[in-house]
């Protein structure tokens, strides 16, 4: 059966884990959550492919898992707070696994957030639907740039590392 | 009568937590986190709460998939801290608050508010990191300076609960408190957010102007905030930025009209926006009703209110 269709599907890289994508994951979250046990991480090291029929995957699933592709794993069921649990047994930061979804490389991963983040602008939707939410007042909008201006050693970082992180704010259809 | 005289909205990034326990408190990269809390520190010592009811959602610590209970009350004696894959946070175990939190349990469930019960759970750090940042660093074997009433609700599955949902909570939970006969001065957390995507391709979203309308709103006109759907907080605030509808569950805990006596924010910790905020409840007289508001000053609670208030214009300067 073909996935519902839902509002949230229209937010560009984004794979919101809802109940549907629960059941689906359940055994990608599942395995990952038997990481948090020393035995299991050694036993899955130790040859993955067994390890991982252990949890009634789909081959698409098994195969996402083994190639260690996030965005997949959260597309078919895997949620990240539990995907970060098998970024963790492999040894890595969460900053790398966070780099690894964006296809950024960790350096400029960082020196993106550091800039201040992904801005929002061009990244609300896949549709078009790029205008701000009603329920950011035009009032609060002005008082916050006055203050973000009064904050200097952050406005300072914001404007420093802006052309930097700009390239990297990509557009996802 | 137990009264909620405050309320704390904290940010509960991991990377906080990991920076207490590894000594980088004092690196710049921390230190400009940290220093939005030195201040709040100073107040919550002077205000010595009894009990802190804190709101906060577990991340795949003590619920898995198998079990996702929407609002989740820690009714238990203690609750130790939960390993997150690098052994349990070296923090002291939390001491429960059995009593308060069974009387708000049976309160507000007959108020239709169904929620599970926890009799056993473990903590992780959408709990402890704000209890650092609210209270400092507190040895393993020491004790947290308050007991606690555990309130975990479900931010990782969607859909969590609506942000009008968790702010009428927030009203349920005032009335059971104040219909608790010992007489507690109780604080009330939301924690999570603010802005933030850690999953998927658009990870790393950060969203300023959201953020400070949100803490705006929060303190002056919160009945705009619960009207906020799930689709504006996932697309503005990011995914995982959706942990806000918590900070609800707090401010509808408060009273109408409540003083924002601190903020703090900052980007980024990590992958985050660092948002804090503490609204004061306005005081009551002590012997009047819920529902009547008296001038009578509590006069120690408004003179740190004042102090607070004061460090923060100084360091505007
Ligand atoms: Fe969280």
């Amino acid at each position: 059966m073909a996935r519902e269709q839902h509002d949230y599907d229209d937010i560009p890289g984004t794979f919101v884990f809802d109940a549907e994508r629960s059941r689906q994951g359940f055994g990608i979250n599942m395995f990952c959550m038997s990481l948090m046990k020393d035995d299991n991480r050694k036993a899955f090291k130790a040859n993955e492919a067994e390890y991982l029929k252990k949890f009634n995957l789909t081959p698409e699933q098994t195969d996402a898992i083994l190639k260690r592709d996030y965005n997949r794993m959260l597309e078919l069921g895997g949620n990240i707070y539990f995907t970060a649990k098998l970024g963790a047994t492999d040894g890595h930061s969460f900053q790398h696994l966070a780099a690894v979804m964006t296809g950024a490389s960790q350096q400029d991963y960082a020196a993106m957030m550091l800039g201040g983040g992904r801005p929002v602008e061009g990244n609300r939707s896949r549709s078009g639907k790029n205008v701000p939410s009603k329920f950011i007042s035009a009032a609060a909008a002005k008082k916050a740039a006055k203050r973000a201006a009064a904050t200097k050693p952050k406005a300072k970082a914001s404007k420093a590392s802006k052309a930097k992180s700009k390239p990297k704010s990509t557009k996802w259809k | 009568m137990a009264r909620i005289v405050a309320g704390i909205g904290s940010s509960h990034v991991p990377a906080i937590g990991a920076a207490i326990d590894n000594g980088k408190t004092e690196e710049p990269y921390w230190k400009r986190v940290f220093s939005g809390f030195v201040k709040s520190q100073e107040w919550m010592r002077e205000l010595k709460p009894d009990v802190a009811i804190i709101v906060y959602n577990d991340h795949a610590s003590a619920f898995s998939v198998e079990m996702i209970p929407t609002f989740a009350l820690g009714c238990a004696v203690e609750f130790p801290p939960a390993d997150e894959g690098w052994g349990p946070r070296p923090v002291p175990v939390v001491q429960g608050h059995p009593a308060l939190a069974s009387h708000i349990a049976q309160s507000v469930i007959l108020d239709e508010f169904d929620l599970t019960i926890c009799n056993k759970m473990e903590v992780d750090h959408g709990m402890t990191v704000p209890m650092n940042l609210l209270f400092g660093k507190v040895d393993k074997d020491a004790h947290w300076p308050c007991p606690v009433v555990p309130l975990a609700v479900n931010v990782v599955m969607y859909p969590p609960p609506t942000g009008h949902r968790c702010f009428m909570l927030g009203r349920a939970i005032r009335k059971a408190v104040e219909s608790y006969p010992e007489d507690l001065k109780v604080v009330i957390f939301g924690t999570g957010g603010l802005s933030h995507q850690i999953s998927g391709p658009r990870a790393g979203l950060i969203n300023s102007k959201w953020d400070k309308s949100f803490l705006d709103n929060l303190s002056k006109d919160p009945q705009k905030l619960v009207k906020i759907p799930h689709i504006d907080y996932m697309r503005e605030a990011g995914a995982e930025g959706i942990e806000m509808v918590m900070w609800l569950v707090m401010r509808g805990a408060l009273d109408d009209k409540a003083d924002e006596i601190y903020r703090f924010y900052t980007v980024p910790a990590s992958n985050t926006a660092v948002g804090h905020i503490i609204l004061a409840n306005r005081p009551r007289g002590a012997a009047k009703k819920a529902a009547t508001k008296s001038k009578r000053p509590a006069v120690k609670h408004k003179r740190a209110a004042a102090r607070v208030k004061s460090a923060v214009r100084r360091s505007k300067r």
